[in-house]
């Protein structure tokens, strides 16, 4: 099997498996980055997402032999303390039910604030309708991007 | 050392020391003989009851989250009942999960029962923990207790402020006499510091940075990974499979068959698949090729089901409830209506597949690591399965993503435990998306067939249900959660009420769905009662208010038929539609539309607005609910309950349908089994609480149930096409 050497979260990561691997069950694994998460494997769902180069894309779609050097953000590695706007405003919001799709809500509202920093509400929606949320999380999803969006352009 | 007076027969607390000094707080359940022998055996120091507090010297207060979190909150709220009567800071306690531990009294998750079961009994862990804090900060100041009290984790003497802190004080209290639970003195809600104000999940930090807190992410050393390919039509058997093949792709280490059993809720027959990482196993199963006695289960599909319950819900059925003369008032009302209902079976869709991590114990037993509702039931579905005896179960339940019910049934924990026996190694088992939606425990498809009476005042006066349910493969006894209660609404209700049942046989195993019964029942009966005010040319609402009648309470027949107390149902329904402005005028094609329902001690009811565009487009712009559940623990956690049970609802309503085909379930992926997207959720939903003075209940399902005739009620509005028949995209909302 091939040997591919990936950047995960600012890191060198060396791994050894077939090239039409997943990135999702590379991270979850080989590489013990567990917090993207496996929902439907046919990018219906979106909670495997992840950043690749800083734009938000299905991890279960992608084969490890596409990454390359393409230096890719998991949700452990957007901000490890937790202090990401994002990160601070879902506490806020307390937006958690299960928790389960909020890596894949978290990851792709933060790449999406990068490109707007001032969002609408249709925006939001627009942005964010990719990402399937079971327990219905989707009002305080909506009011936490509006919060971090605000923090962020006062910082 | 220890000691434990004044203990009452039926309960007890109990204090001992912990190694190094510290403060433990268990308190046992009633029925908890063996535990009450071995502390009377005065070996309590090695005797661990129901620990729910902890109190160790460097400061540290851990309190234990007794029951599974699936989102519905009770990690969060459950410790702060603790933490409130014991004036614990709960910015700074630790929160412990607990494992199966039978000390902890019954751990399962379902029925909205955490509040209601574990209210009083953590309040009153809490009350002694803190009486007997503020005992050895007395007696340390050689004051009165009453002239102290206990808040933020310390100690206050009030007339010179001096200060113990909860861990200055830990040996000393755990070394005095206990009070017992029936002496220590509750707050009064007016005291309530912590309890109803907005506290965040505890698990929100580590859910933000993908800490592995599901079952999914479980790991263990040696571990390899499973899946396990059933019969796509329910109870088929395996004849033979292409075992070589499989065993040769990278990655596979084994592939094997299990004769399985016939219980279609525990280990059913299949292939199981071994390989060193989920991928590799994924892959294999697409390669897998069965050859399946499929049994007769294949002649199964839903239109049969659909002309069966009509043909018997055109005669009669066996009669479930008989309240004056239902035929004559229908002869001799006004005007009749009549009308046929039905709802689907849908599925639980968790956003995580079931999955369980087994890992074989060295004396043959079994620990299980996993994310099941029912802790209880994985140790004896686990011991069942391997043959074993339950002792040797080990059970630890993970944070849950997702469950609505569905991990009340514990087949993929028998599936994992039976995959790593075979195998001698620790095994995680994770079912494909597929796997998930085509091997469900489905929520039973119902039809019920209605008429309805009005008399010359516009009163509803008689009511005539012919329920035509589901058996698996069973023609005289209802499915898993498929029954319907004599007493449900509008029973008790009217002088002519008659409740006939009839059941076809299918061969789709039902569950437990968030408020199972209600989450179809309510759809039909508000949407029918709507029916029948506009028949009488009368407001819904008001319609509504009649109907339910004279402030009372109806009497309920136990646990899971509590008491209807009608002056509170009156109470949010009459809210609800202030809060939403009800009666306003509204331009054509777009309504509102108004349902309550009781369920699970709550009393719930909502508005929709909805707007349907000519050519069918439909939007839920707004729903406002209000809830009555007595006081409100956590107030985030329950409205984000209420608000994500619409949502839940309307999804359900709106969009979803699980079908059967050749005796298959036809759908397999998000794409035919579709959840609400967030672009497709009401722009506003609005939450009231009437905390009403009453014992608190439950909040992860009564929010449900009258979502979807809101729905249907404001489309009926808004266009006058009613909705009999679930999910509403397949009804066609064009209007001109």
């Amino acid at each position: 099997m091939p040997v591919y050497t990936l950047k995960i979260n600012e890191q060198a990561r060396t791994i050894n498996v077939s090239p039409d691997t997943p990135l999702l069950w590379v991270l979850r694994d080989h590489l013990n980055l567990p917090g993207t998460k496996y929902g439907c494997g046919m990018g219906l769902c979106g909670a495997c997402t992840v950043h690749l180069n800083g734009a938000p894309v299905r991890s279960c779609q992608l084969p490890i032999s596409a990454v390359g050097n393409t230096p890719v953000t998991t949700i452990e590695g957007l901000d490890p303390a937790g202090q990401h706007p994002l990160q601070k405003a879902w506490c806020d919001h307390d937006v958690p039910q299960c928790g389960y799709c909020q890596a894949g809500q978290i990851m792709t509202a933060a790449a999406f604030l990068k490109q707007n920093p001032a969002p609408s509400d249709p925006q939001i929606d627009e942005a964010m309708a990719g990402i399937l949320c079971r327990c219905g999380t989707y009002v305080r999803i909506r009011a936490a991007i509006k919060d971090a969006a605000s923090v962020k352009r006062r910082a | 050392m220890n000691s434990a007076s004044s203990l009452s027969r039926r309960e007890f607390i109990r204090v001992s020391a912990l190694a190094g000094g510290g403060l433990l707080v268990g308190y046992a359940l009633p029925d908890k003989a063996l535990a009450q022998s071995a502390l009377l055996d005065n070996t309590a120091r090695a005797f661990t009851p129901n620990v729910f507090i902890r109190i160790t010297p460097d400061g540290i207060v851990t309190l234990v989250a007794k029951n599974p979190e699936l989102g519905q909150g009770v990690k969060t709220s459950l410790p702060m009942i603790l933490a409130e009567e014991l004036g614990a800071d709960f910015a700074k306690v630790q929160i412990e999960y607990g494992g199966l531990n039978a000390q902890l009294g019954p751990q399962e998750a379902g029925g909205s029962m955490s509040i209601t079961d574990n209210y009083q009994l953590l309040r009153k862990a809490g009350a002694v923990a803190r009486t007997q804090l503020i005992r050895a900060a007395a007696e340390t100041w050689k004051v009165p207790e009453h002239e102290c009290s206990a808040a933020k984790s310390c100690v206050t003497h009030g007339p010179t402020g001096r200060v113990l802190t909860f861990g200055e004080l830990a040996t000393k209290a755990s070394l005095l006499p206990l009070p017992s639970e029936d002496s220590v003195v509750l707050k009064r809600p007016a005291e309530n510091k912590l309890i109803g104000n907005r506290v965040g999940g505890v698990d929100n930090p580590d859910i933000v940075v993908g800490k592995p807190l599901f079952g999914l992410d479980q790991m263990a050393p040696g571990m390899v990974h499973g899946v396990y390919v059933k019969c796509p039509v329910f109870g088929g058997k395996v004849i033979s499979a292409n075992l070589d093949r499989i065993k040769r792709m990278p990655g596979v280490l084994d592939a094997f068959i299990l004769e399985g059993s016939t219980d279609y809720y525990g280990l059913m027959p299949g292939v199981a698949i071994i390989a060193d990482s989920t991928w590799a196993s994924f892959k294999a199963r697409r390669v897998l090729d069965v050859v399946w006695n499929e049994g007769t289960g294949i002649t199964e599909n839903s239109a049969n089901y659909e002309s069966q319950a009509a043909e018997l819900g055109a005669g009669a059925g066996k009669v479930m409830r008989n309240d004056g003369d239902t035929a004559q008032a229908l002869t001799d009302a006004a005007r009749t209506i009549s009308g046929a209902y039905h709802y689907p079976y849908l599925h639980h869709a968790t956003l995580e597949p079931m999955n369980a991590l087994a890992i074989p114990l060295s004396d043959g037993g079994m620990q299980i690591i996993a994310p099941t509702q029912l802790p209880e039931n994985a140790q004896e579905v686990a011991a069942k399965t391997l043959n074993v005896p339950k002792e040797k179960i080990k059970v630890q339940f993970t944070r849950i993503g997702g469950a609505f019910g569905r991990r009340l049934v514990n087949d993929f924990v028998a599936e994992a435990a039976a995959l790593a026996q075979h195998v001698g190694k620790p095994v995680k088992l994770v079912w494909t998306r597929e796997d998930d939606t085509q091997q469900g425990k489905y929520r039973p498809a119902g039809w019920h067939f209605l008429k309805g009476g009005i008399d010359a005042s516009g009163q509803i006066i008689a009511w005539h249900n012919h329920f035509v349910t589901v058996g698996l493969n069973d023609r005289m006894k209802a499915g898993t959660s498929a029954d319907m209660s004599s007493t449900e609404f509008p029973g008790r209700f009217l002088p002519h009420y008659r409740l006939e049942k009839s059941i076809i046989s299918t061969n789709v195993p039902t569950n437990w769905m968030r408020a199972p019964g209600s989450n179809g029942l309510a759809f039909v009966f508000q949407s029918f009662v709507d029916e029948l005010a506009h028949a009488a040319g009368q407001d819904p609402y008001e319609f509504r208010l009649k109907l339910l009648g004279s402030d009372r309470v109806l009497p309920g027949t136990g646990r899971w038929d509590p008491p209807y107390d009608i002056t509170r149902m009156k109470g949010v329904l009459k809210l609800a539609a202030e809060k939403a402005g009800w009666g306003r005028k509204l331009p054509r094609g777009s309504g509102q539309g108004i349902a309550f329902h009781f369920s699970h001690g709550g009393y719930v009811a909502e508005v929709a607005e909805v707007s349907v565009s000519r050519d069918g487009a439909l939007m839920v712009n707004s729903v406002v609910a209000v809830v009555d559940v007595g006081p409100i623990i956590n107030y985030s956690g329950a409205e984000s309950q209420v608000q994500g049970s619409i949502i839940d609802g309307l999804g359900a309503a709106w969009l979803q349908e699980i079908t059967l085909a050749e005796g298959r379930v036809e759908q397999t992926n998000f794409h035919d089994y579709p959840l609400l997207r967030i672009n497709a959720s009401p722009a506003k939903i609005e939450v009231h609480f009437i905390q009403s003075d009453n014992p608190p209940t439950g909040l992860g399902e009564p929010a449900l149930p009258p979502l979807p005739p809101a729905v249907c009620n404001a489309i009926f509005a808004a266009t006058g096409q009613r909705i009999r028949r679930l999910p509403i995209a397949r009804t066609d909302l064009q209007w001109s």
